[in-house]
Parts: C-alpha cells; structure tokens; sequence
C-alpha cells in the first residue's frame, strides 16, 4: 500500500484512554512532525514507547502529552511501519490529532482497512482471507445502509443542490468546448465566479456545521470544574446516581478524568470529572491539574462549582478567570452547611447562569438540568433547519471541495482560459460525489444534452 | 459454386474510415491483407458531414498520424479549408477542424490502398465466416470465394441490413444509395454475437447554385494554418472554400410540427436508438420547443461539384415536407435538392463483449471497428480501425496487444468506454469523456504516441529521430527557462508595464514571467537576449508546458492515482462466479466484462466500491496462493 492511514482506535466514550493509529509507509515522517519526544533521540526502534507532547506544527501549539509507540514493519499489525498515540483521550483531543494526522501526509482509513492491510500484507494466513472477506463486505453493507439513512435526509438534498449549482457552471463551460460553433452564450468569469462563491459559501457553513454537528453525536462535553473538595465528584455521582468517580473528601484523589454520558431531553451530555484545579508540588498530580486547564478550553460546556460555604481563595479567582469568557453554569455547593454572602455575591456579578445545590443531599440539581437545556436545546443547536454533518470522511470531503472550489476561483481571477480553470470545478464534484457516489464524466454529459440544441 | 481463393493473414471486412486504417496498418506491419468493399467506389466515403477534426475529434486524427495512421495524411491532401477550433480557451481544447473535398478524400485513400504492399482491396459483399473451435478460420464472398484467413477485422459500419427510412418510405441500403449487407449480421448471430440496432440520419445535400448566399454569413477558414499530420508542415493557406451560417425560423418550425405524424421517429416505425447528440431537426424543434431559431451550416462537399451538405437539417420526414421547411430558411427560398435527408438503421454488435484490445472475448481472431461497435464519426471509426488492425497482426506475430489507456489518449477513452460500458446509443467522443484532458492535448499527441507507434513499426525511423530531437529541444527550452533570471532592469520594468503586468522588484525566472496570464512566450523574447533559435511548434509547446505547469502537475498527480487500480491486473481466467464476497449483479458483470484491471472493474456499471475491496483481498490471496 503506498498511502498512509489514520484512525482513531479506540470506540467513542470510554473513557481515558484514547489511541491514534497510524500504518504506511509515512508513518514515521507524520509521527516526526507532529509528536516532540522529551528524549530528543531520532532513532527509531520497533517495539518501544517514547513519551512526549503532540504539537500543531502551524502554530506549535502543544495538543496533548502522549505516548507513542513505533512499529518498524515487517513487525506490525499490518506488516507495515506503525505508530499507535496513546492520548488522554476524549473525542475532541482524539479528533484534533486525527485531523493534525490528516494534515500532515494521512488519508483516513476506510472501516476495516488495517485489517484488510493485514491481509494483504500477508499478516493474516489464508485461512483467514474468507472470513475477512465477509466481515468487509457486512462493513461495507453496513456504512452503505448508515449512509443511504444519511443521504435521505437534508445532507444529500444540500450536496445535491450544490451539485446541481456546480453542474451548471459545468456544462456551460463544457458545453461551448465541445460545441464550439453553436451560438450558444459562453459564460462569462463574473457568471462563473458569482456562482462559485456562493457555493463556497454553502460549504462553509456545512464545513462548520460539523462542530455542532459533533455535539449532537458526539454529546456536550462537559467539564466539571472546580478546586479540590468542591463537590466535583459528589456532584457527578449524584448526576449518574452511581458510584462511578471515587469520591474522598481528602483532596486530590481524582487524578484521572472520568467520563459519563446522561441524556437529558433529547441532549446528550459528555460529563468529565476532573481533578481539582489547585497548585501542587506534586508531580503526578500537575499533569492532572494542567489537564483540567486544558480540558476546560476544549469544553463545550463548564459546569464549575465553588464551595459557597467559604470564602473564594486565589485557587477560586484562577478559575473564575479560566471560565470567564467560555459556556458556564455556576454551581454554589454546600448550600446545606450555609452560604457566605461575599462569595454568592462576586458570583453572580460574572453574569453566568448561577444555581444553589447541596450536591451532598441532591438539593437544586433540577435547577442544574434547567439551566444546561436552556443552552443546549436541540431547537438552539440546530437552527433554521439548517444541515448538520456528522460523519468525518464527509466533513474532510467537503472540506477538499471546498479547497477546490477556492483553487477554481483563484485560477478564473488570474485570467486563466475557463476551460482549465474548470479543471478545479470537476475536482470539486467529484470530491462532493465520493459522498454521494456519483460519476461525474457521465453526468455532465447527460445534462449538456439535456440542456443545449445541439447535432447535425 | 465456391472455389478457394488463397491463404492470407487477415481480412479486413469493410473499407470506410476503419476498415482503411485496419488494413493499411496490417499491410505494413508484414501482413498479407486483404480489403473488402461492396463497392469500391464507397472507400473511405464521408455519407455523412464532409468534414474531418473539430472538438475532441481533432485530438483523435493527431493521434491516429502519431501511431502511424493514415487519415491526418489524407485530409491535409484534400481539405478545402482548415480552422483551429476554440483559440479563445485553453491548449487542452483548441481542435482542428477541415472541410473535406470528399471525392478527392476518397479518391487519395483508395488510391494509398492500391499502392500499398502485401494489401489486396476486392470489391465483394462477405456473406460468409467460418469459425473452428472458436477460431477464425475462413471467409466467404457473395460470389463464392473462399479465403483462408488467421484473423478477420469486420468494419461494416452502417451497411448490416442497412434501412433507409424518409417519411413512409423505407427500402433496404447502405449509406449514399450503396446497396446493403443483408447476410453478415446473421452469420454474426449464428456465432452467437449480440447484435444491436441503432439509427442515425443526415441532411440533405443541395445545389449551391438554388442558394443565396447574401442572406447567410460567410465562414471563412485560418489564414494561418496547421496541418493535422506532424509529418507535413504548411502555414499559409490558399484558395480555401467559405463556409455559410443561416438560421431556422418559426415558419420552419411550423412546417415540422404540422407535419410531425409523417415522421417515421414518431410513427414508431423506427426502432433502432438513435444519438442524443445527433438530433434530427424534428426531434430539435420538439424537445426544445421554446428555441426560436437553429443554426444550419452550409457547407461545401468539395472543389469538382456544386453540392453543398447542410448542416444542422438532418431529417426522416417526407422529401415534400423536407424542401417545404428547407424553402422557409433565409438563403434557401429556392433551394434544389440533389439527395434528400434520409434516416438510417443499421445492426450493430455490442461492444461489450470485446476485449480492450478490439479482439473478440470468445472468438479467436475476430476483430472489430468503427461503427459495429456502436459507435458513431469518421474520425472514432478510425481510431479504432488503427488500433484493430494493430492489435490483429500483433496477436499473429505472437506479442501483445497496444491498449491506449484513458490518460495516454482519447483513443484509449474511446475504447475504455465503449468495452467497458458498453453503449445504449451511438458513441461520439467529447472532450468532456476525458478525465485528463489537459494531458490530452492536441498539440502533445506525438510526445504521448510516437513512441508507441514506432515500437508497433508504423513510424519511420526518420519520423522518430525527428521527434527525439524535438523533444529534446523543448526539454532544454524549459530548463533554460527555469534558469535565467531576468534582473529588476527599468527596461524589464518598462517592458512589464507595456503589457500591464506588476514590475519586479527582485530577480524573476523567465519561466515564472511566462506563467503570468498578460505575457506570452513571443513576446518575452524582448527581454530574453540569449533566446535559441526555435520552429513555432516547438516554441508553442514550451509555452503551455510553462504556462500551465500547476495545473498539468494536478493532473499528472491525478493519473498517478488512477494508475494504481489500473496496475492491479485482473487475469481473463478468473471466474467471478468463484469469489467469495462478491454481489451476484457484480459476478455477472465482471464475467461479462472481464476487466483487465481492478480500475478497468471499477467503471463497470453495477460493480461497487465495496466489490472493489473484495477484488483488491482476492487477488492478494491469489498471488499468495501461486507463492
């Protein structure tokens, strides 16, 4: 295989772990540009794990510490150079790795692929090859009946609609290329472009309606947030109405996220315990701490609780800071020993959404489900009936259309003959058609006939 | 009473554009050949336009000189006028185009076929082949001759039981009053050969003197002109012939519709499936209704009559009716016909069940071109008569076959598409089929092919030493292109503003300068002291290869992709029926088809992607297996 693919290995919501997995022949050249290893060592042995941070090679920003662990083929699953990223896990730190992967030289893995690379490579004995053989083809049965669901719906009536716009532009350029002594109206670069924005404009939104798009499929992440003993664990259990976080009242015990899905009306939410936000000297529990800074950016929502028996502390006002211009419901905790007035009141000037609970005893919790539904409500998230894409390969398919779409324009504002730049019109389709599964060639001709009076 | 008339290599069935290319190239490849006409007054005729190139068509005779074929040669001895097609768009679609002096087009072919060594051309209708084991072994005329053959070319074109129909009148003929071919189609379909039928018409030819010329608009050909063959080489243009431009109008609208029940299209008398792209000027004026006017060509047939075709007019309604809405068109109030428009059906096989290299799947040796393919043009015909013949006398030397594949040129399009998809209405290539077109240009068919023809034999060594050394020197034209920096001068400054282009601040490659759309490669020689001395071809070349760089690359970058599926070979033994995995439309398909390649399966119609997948895991197993 001479493409490089990536996947995310682990299912969708379990928990603390998540795996990025890369195959091919690029493997190593991906890895080296996006993971800065702590052993500054270039030498790359097969079976060994090397520590260190995933970085965005555009801006440097730091994504998350991970390990990394290299596969020099023949000795892999594949049978071809691997390296699996051991993250923290959650699906946004898993997603924004993904897409840095894809990026960087990676194509996305077709369901079934490092399997399938297994045994093409050899790795899995012929005995195997039916039975995989069936288990691709009940995949591809399967993505096949998942996408046609899709398709019914508002997706493909928008990629159809822009499809239809972009066959228009398309057989006019086409029609006077292949007809050349027909009086037919040549279409002219401003025609061309008007259209081609517009379409540009279409993609855009569905490109960005991926990120809601997410929080309906993939839930509201949410981040529980608070100093240590504020309640964060309490407060989660009580949601879950189980036992799931360990909850100790000596202060940091929670060094690890935990993550549980409730659904309420219709939303789903990600919830993710954190551990406390405090200085520490310690240095297992700083990775968790800095974590929870960073998990609390990421988040779509932070529900971040005080302790409103006592006076708000420095560790208090840091996270008041962190919280002040992000999506935050304001817990008051401990309502049930008693409130102190000063810190209520320096509270409720942040002008968040604020309520009183006794994680403890369950008191106000109600109130809490209110406030989340009124931020979250479907009928918020999905506006105007307006189309939401939810599928990866479809937002990385839009997205190259999109680049085209970009090149196309480009290449018609530099004075190029319409004809080539009509080259980056006919990549857009077909990047829209390996959506829809369309061949592009054959419809463009059908409709040049079906529009334009042409023939002996 | 039959007799034996001799042993040869090959037979060639037909001697209209296909049959001609078929067999000249046998006969040059070493192969004892013969050609068959019904009439020998019908070789390499035009029935239908009288004009050879235009879009996409243009791209296909180029190609066809660069293999070493003979239709550039014979239209660049016999055009009327000559004009370069779509100059105002890019390279990839400018397209020659030539009015033929038709007669003297045919009179030049026939001619090439008579002087041609080891080519026998015999007037006969073949009503006979006889077929051993699945191999070919004998062919049969009308008048009782029989010869032994390796390998027969069939090249019918429109002649199987060919049914001329205009209005309620039908009778049984080839195109242009030539009688049909009533037995080959049966023969065909005793061997088990699917035959199809398919119909396409064409205008009537009129008399130049009823027409008035001050009511249409002249057309008139380049003043500079190239030629279709890279081995000629003309540039002015001399007594070239006008073509003319008219109109229809509502009267001749209404003189159709009025008389629509009389057509044999609408009647349903007409069963064969006619091309979309062909229209007749009933089918025009009912599916576009609203289209208040239809250009009419008016073009001329050649230099020795006074017949003029008139494009944009072909018919199947009745000859009273066809000179009634003639006579409505400004120019032609009193136009006289010398042929009416007719319709024609024809049987026609389904191209299908041929292998890429034209070679019938089951039948050994049985070779098909042209329009019993289904497929419809001189130019398409050809194409496939070149790589037929080809291919024919390959397989008799023992070597393989030359498969063109879809980003090598529009003659591997054409045949990909026609074999792999087979066709439910006549095929006429359009630049929109290729999905490589910048790649495909007119002006490269000799860097993508003569290669290729030289190895087959039919470029000389002259023509190829010729062509390395063009090569050659555009290679180092680019290179030094890439290299000189043209410094921030004023002269260079005062240049780039004459041609309202940004100035430079810094030093620029020449060959960034040319990829600037305002400059070109003529006008660059101001600034550029140390240019070589280069022939217009060769300059004309560098410059697209410059200027269109980038977008070349994606193509290129494109065709790497398709290359991949296309390298994955499927072998002719694999039976679908046994894997595992694979959707029964999908077995059924590809046992039909039976793809060369994974890419070749994947356009099959009915074959999915996940088909694919299933493909790609069986033939790793069974290369396992042979391990």
């Amino acid at each position: 295989m001479e493409n490089t693919i990536v996947a995310i290995s682990t299912a969708a919501g379990n928990g603390g772990i998540g795996i990025i997995r890369l195959s091919g022949p690029k493997s190593f050249e991906i890895i080296d540009k996006i993971f800065i290893p702590k052993n500054k060592s270039k030498k790359i042995k097969g079976y060994t794990l090397k520590y260190g941070n995933i970085i965005n090679p555009e801006n440097n920003e730091i994504i998350d510490e991970v390990l990394v662990s290299y596969f020099i083929n023949p000795q892999s699953y594949t049978k071809e150079d691997m390296c699996e990223i051991n993250t923290h896990g959650g699906m946004v730190i898993e997603r924004k790795i993904l897409n840095i992967c894809l990026k960087n030289g990676a194509e996305i893995a077709e369901p079934g692929e490092f399997t399938k690379r297994a045994f093409v490579n050899g790795r899995i004995d012929l005995s195997q090859a039916e039975a995989i053989i069936d288990l691709i083809n009940s995949k591809s049965d399967k993505e096949a009946k998942e996408s046609i669901n899709q398709l019914q719906g508002n997706l493909s009536n928008k990629i159809n609609e822009i499809e239809e716009m972009l066959m228009q532009i398309m057989i006019n350029i086409e029609v006077i290329v292949d007809y050349p002594e027909y009086d037919i109206d040549e279409i002219t670069n401003d025609e061309a472009l008007e259209g081609l924005s517009k379409i540009s404009n279409m993609l855009n939104n569905l490109e960005k309606s991926f990120e809601r798009g997410k929080l309906i499929k993939d839930g509201v992440k949410t981040v529980i947030f608070g100093k240590p003993n504020a309640g964060k664990s309490s407060l989660l259990n009580k949601i879950l109405n189980e036992d799931r976080a360990i909850v100790s009242n000596i202060e940091g015990t929670t060094r690890d996220s935990i993550e549980e899905y409730i659904n309420l009306e219709g939303i789903s939410l990600k919830l993710i315990d954190t551990a406390g936000i405090r200085n520490t000297d310690n240095e297992i529990e700083k990775i968790g701490v800095e974590k929870s800074r960073k998990l609390a950016n990421e988040a779509n929502l932070i529900i971040a609780i005080f302790d409103g028996s006592k006076k708000l502390d420095e560790d208090d006002y840091e996270i008041i800071d962190i919280i002040k211009d992000k999506t935050a419901i304001i817990v008051l905790n401990k309502i049930d020993i008693t409130t102190n007035v000063n810190t209520k009141d320096t509270l409720t000037k942040l002008c968040k959404p604020t309520v009183e609970i006794s994680a403890l005893n369950g008191i106000g919790i109600d109130n809490l489900y209110d406030e989340i539904i009124k931020i979250f409500s479907l009928e918020n998230i999905t506006n105007d009936n307006e189309v939401i894409i939810t599928n990866e390969r479809h937002k990385s398919q839009i997205r190259k259309a999109n680049q085209s779409i970009e090149n196309a324009i480009n290449s018609i504002r530099n004075n190029m003959p319409i004809d080539i730049s009509s080259i980056y019109i006919k990549q857009a389709m077909e990047d829209l058609g390996e959506i829809t599964g369309k061949n592009v060639s054959d419809d463009i001709i059908n409709e040049i006939f079906k529009n334009f009076c042409l023939g002996k | 009473m039959s007799y034996y008339a001799g042993k040869y290599d090959i037979a060639v069935i037909g001697a209209g554009h296909a049959g001609c290319e078929a067999a000249l190239a046998c006969a040059r490849l070493g192969m004892k050949t013969l050609i068959f006409s019904i009439s020998l007054e019908a070789v390499a005729n035009m029935p239908c336009n009288p004009h050879i190139g235009g879009s996409s068509k243009g791209h296909i005779v180029r190609e066809i000189d660069c293999l070493g074929g003979e239709m550039g040669k014979n239209i660049d001895k016999t055009f009327v006028q000559l004009k370069m097609l779509n100059t105002s768009k890019g390279p990839a679609v400018y397209s020659l185009r030539a009015q033929a002096d038709r007669k003297k087009y045919q009179a030049e072919m026939k001619h090439t076929l008579e002087k041609q060594e080891n080519l026998f051309l015999k007037q006969a209708e073949i009503v006979g082949i006889s077929v051993e084991d699945e191999k070919v072994k004998s062919i049969e005329t009308n008048i009782g001759a029989i010869y032994e053959v390796k390998s027969v070319i069939l090249a019918t074109g429109t002649y199987l039981k060919g049914m001329i129909h205009i209005g309620d009148v039908s009778y049984s003929s080839g195109p242009d009053g030539v009688a049909a071919a009533n037995k080959l189609s049966d023969v065909l379909k005793d061997l088990g050969i699917t035959i199809n039928r398919f119909k396409t018409g064409t205008p009537a030819r009129v008399n130049r003197r009823s027409l008035d010329f001050s009511k249409m608009e002249i057309q008139e050909g380049d003043s500079e002109i190239e030629p279709f063959s890279m081995e000629n080489n003309f540039q002015k243009a001399k007594d070239q012939m006008p073509c003319y431009l008219t109109y229809t109008n509502e009267a001749t609208h209404k003189v159709i519709r009025d008389n629509l029940d009389k057509s044999p299209l609408y009647s349903g008398k007409i069963h064969g499936t006619g091309p979309r792209y062909c229209p007749s000027i009933e089918d025009k004026v009912v599916r576009f209704a609203d289209k208040e006017r239809h250009q009419l060509f008016v073009e001329p047939v050649g230099r020795d009559t006074d017949e003029m075709y008139i494009q944009g007019m072909s018919s199947s309604l009745p000859e009273e009716v066809q000179i009634a809405m003639y006579r409505t068109v400004p120019g032609m109030q009193n136009v006289e016909f010398t042929r009416p428009a007719y319709a024609i059906e024809y049987d026609c096989i389904d191209p299908q069940e041929l292998k890429l290299s034209l070679e019938h799947k089951r039948i050994n040796g049985m070779f098909f071109a042209g329009q019993i393919n289904g497929t419809s043009g001189y130019e398409e015909a050809a194409a496939q008569g070149l790589i037929a013949g080809i291919n024919a006398s390959l397989k008799i030397k023992g070597k393989d076959p030359i498969v063109l594949d879809r980003s090598q040129g529009y003659i591997g399009v054409l045949i990909d598409d026609i074999v792999t998809k087979g066709t439910n209405e006549p095929y006429r290539m359009m630049t929109s089929r290729a999905e490589y077109r910048l790649l495909l240009r007119q002006d490269n068919a000799d860097l993508r092919l003569t290669e290729i023809g030289h190895n087959v034999g039919l470029i000389s060594d002259v023509r190829y030493e010729r062509f390395l050394e063009k090569k050659e020197k555009i290679l180092k034209e680019i290179e030094r292109l890439n290299n000189v920096i043209i410094k921030p001068t004023d002269r260079v400054n005062k240049f780039l503003e004459k041609h309202n282009s940004s100035k430079l601040s810094t030093g620029a490659k020449l060959a960034d300068l040319l990829k600037r759309t305002e400059l070109n490669y003529k006008e660059l020689a101001e600034i550029d002291e140390d240019r070589p001395e280069l022939n217009k071809e060769i300059q004309k070349e560098v410059e697209i290869q410059v200027k269109y760089e980038g977008y070349i690359k994606l193509e290129e970058a494109q065709v790497e992709k398709y290359k991949k599926l296309e390298n994955k070979k499927l072998g002719e033994e694999i039976n679908y029926e046994d894997i595992k995995g694979l959707r029964l439309e999908a077995r059924q398909k590809l046992n039909k088809i039976k793809p060369l390649s994974v890419g070749q399966a994947s356009r099959i119609s009915g074959v999915s992607p996940a088909d694919i997948s299933v493909l790609l895991i069986y033939l790793e197993t069974y290369k396992n297996n042979k391990n």
